[in-house]
């Protein structure tokens, strides 16, 4: 099972349609096969990175906020997409291994009020 | 750091747009409710969440546009657009602002958020009404015109706008206020030549009940209907010269009194006025007063007939033509060559009204793949002679006497005159043919004798 993850930085990013980078990960029962590698995309759009999930055949896409035609797309192609995910994007990825991950998370590690703590 | 904290929540939710309060490390501090309903989450849930990864803005990665805020303290307005957590996009118009505290330390940013869609789709709309309806034109003439427009749409001063019929007056005063600051306010169009004076003045200024009889009910008139906006006055020239004196007033004194009534009404009205007459002509024959005259001629727009702008008429013949393919959803690929020179030709003493007919007309008739000389209306096949030639029908750009504008063609006389022409040489062929014999001259034409004798009385050519 190939995973994609879009990113920016060390986190999850923001937007699917404006992001430059991408990590892809392959895990087979529940452990990954590999290091999940990075991507920097030269095209910056929604479509372009629909167009990289069906070349890589990617089953899983983790994204922050995406546009509705672009989930409903890649839901049509049977992939399974967790959106509006906040958090950094390794401790993501263990999530999605562990299948703990549910859209809409938000998880530590993004809030001023952990640093002051 | 020390976290700002809101000591004005009912504020922040009262106000109609979305409003953030970001931190220095640009988390967010609190959102209103109008911003929880655009993005999806409530506050609680964002509270202290680096503010980009909730607001999911495409105004530049890494939220440069904030960062530079809290740096320079300059204000950034700017168009975008956010993603919700229901995927949902929202086009946006941010504001972000720095904010500051009692020693002017930078303390955070500010950012609101104002839905922008319900103006777009105005937009759209209006882009939409333009195609359709708007001012068409690239020769140098129009360039002009449309450069004067810019000009006069930016002012409030009265517009005097002239040019013969169908050159499009209406449509140039509907985009200056469109284009004006009163745009969003009424555009009230009033046609001063429609009504008898006594029935325009009420109509223009209202009248209260019992003013005259039939006056069962007040009525506000089209001046105050178009308060804070524009009243657009057409065929300005055919205004009766008491109504000229009260319009005169109008315009000085922004205030009138509605007819039967004693109380002084005040208006905030920007007056376009247009007409096809030469009103410096109308002034010396002492048909419009000169005062009312110089008071509209504040600032004058001359829309140039057809005829006298170059390449236009082309643009103009594909523009109705694509038109009324679509609105009579026919088939039709284009012209011939030959209807192109003929329409090019053409004088077009009812302009662009004018050419819009003759392309519906042969939209509506064409049976083939293009459209050919047989499908245009008949007058047009014998063009008379162009007004152009007649020093009467010059028309300046400045405000030199403008003649009355030629009268219209007449199309069905001349389209019989044309073919009696025809005919009538048809007959002397034949009858020349079969030598002056009526039965022979008859059967060659495919005529029964009577026929033929009633068309030889007809024509006179016995």
């Amino acid at each position: 099972m190939k995973i994609m993850i879009t990113t920016r930085g060390d986190f999850v990013s923001p937007r699917f349609d404006m992001s430059s980078e991408v990590i892809i990960a392959t895990c087979y029962d529940q452990q990954l096969l590999e290091e999940p590698h990075s991507l920097i995309l030269s095209n910056v759009s929604a479509e372009s990175i629909c167009d990289l999930v069906l070349k890589e055949n990617i089953s899983v896409v983790v994204c922050g906020g995406i546009e509705e035609q672009h989930y409903q797309f890649l839901t049509w192609k049977k992939i399974m997409v967790f959106d509006a995910v906040i958090g950094p994007h390794a401790e993501v990825l263990k999530l999605v291994l562990d299948n703990s991950l549910k859209p809409g998370s938000i998880l530590s590690g993004v809030t001023s009020r952990e640093e002051s703590s | 750091m020390r976290p700002m904290k809101t000591h004005f929540p009912e504020l922040l939710d009262a106000i109609p747009h979305g409003i953030a309060l970001l931190d220095r490390k640009l988390c967010i501090v609190d959102i209103n409710r109008s911003l929880e309903g655009m993005i999806g989450y409530n506050k609680d849930e964002v509270n202290g969440v680096y503010g980009d990864f909730i607001l999911r803005t495409n105004l530049g990665n890494n939220d440069q546009v904030c960062r530079k805020v809290l740096e320079d303290g300059q204000s950034v307005s700017r168009e975008g657009n956010i993603l919700s957590r229901g995927r949902k996009k929202t086009p946006i118009q941010f504001t972000v602002s720095r904010l500051h505290d009692d020693k002017d330390n930078p303390t955070g940013i500010l950012i609101v958020l104002e839905d922008i869609s319900a103006l777009q789709a105005k937009g759209a709309e209006f882009q939409r009404d333009d195609q359709e309806f708007g001012v068409l034109g690239h020769s140098q003439q129009m360039e002009k015109v449309f450069e004067l427009m810019s000009v006069l749409a930016r002012t409030d001063a009265s517009v005097l706008i002239t040019g013969e019929t169908g050159t499009g007056k209406d449509k140039i005063a509907e985009q200056l206020h469109k284009s004006s600051q009163r745009g969003r306010k009424p555009f009230i169009k009033v046609n001063c030549g429609a009504l008898p004076a006594a029935l325009l003045e009420s109509e223009l200024f209202g009248h209260v009940k019992g003013a005259f009889t039939g006056a069962v009910n007040n009525n506000i008139g089209m001046f105050r209907l178009a308060d804070k906006g524009t009243i657009f006055l057409t065929e300005i020239g055919d205004l009766s010269l008491p109504l000229q004196v009260k319009l005169l007033s109008v315009l000085d004194d922004q205030a009138f009194y509605p007819v039967g009534g004693s109380k002084k009404i005040e208006v905030d009205v920007r007056i376009i006025a247009a007409t096809h007459r030469s009103l410096r002509q109308e002034v010396e024959q002492g048909r419009f007063r000169e005062d009312l005259f110089y008071r509209l001629n504040v600032l004058h727009l001359h829309i140039p007939p057809l005829r006298e702008r170059d390449g236009d008429i082309r643009l103009l013949l594909d523009h109705f033509l694509r038109l009324f393919i679509a609105k009579l959803s026919r088939e039709i690929t284009g012209f011939t060559r030959k209807t192109i020179d003929k329409l090019n030709r053409y004088h077009y003493p009812g302009n662009v009204r004018e050419l819009r007919n003759i392309v519906e007309y042969a939209v509506t008739i064409c049976q083939e793949e293009k459209i050919g000389t047989k499908d245009l209306p008949q007058y047009l096949i014998k063009p008379t002679k162009s007004p152009q030639a007649t020093p009467a029908n010059i028309v300046s750009s400045s405000l030199s006497p403008l003649s009355p504008p030629a009268p219209p063609e007449q199309p069905a006389e001349a389209g019989t005159g044309g073919w009696a022409e025809v005919e009538k040489g048809k007959i002397m062929d034949a009858l020349l043919k079969a030598g002056g014999n009526r039965s022979q001259a008859a059967d060659l034409l495919g005529w029964g004798r009577t026929t033929l004798w009633r068309k030889i009385k007809k024509y006179r050519l016995t």
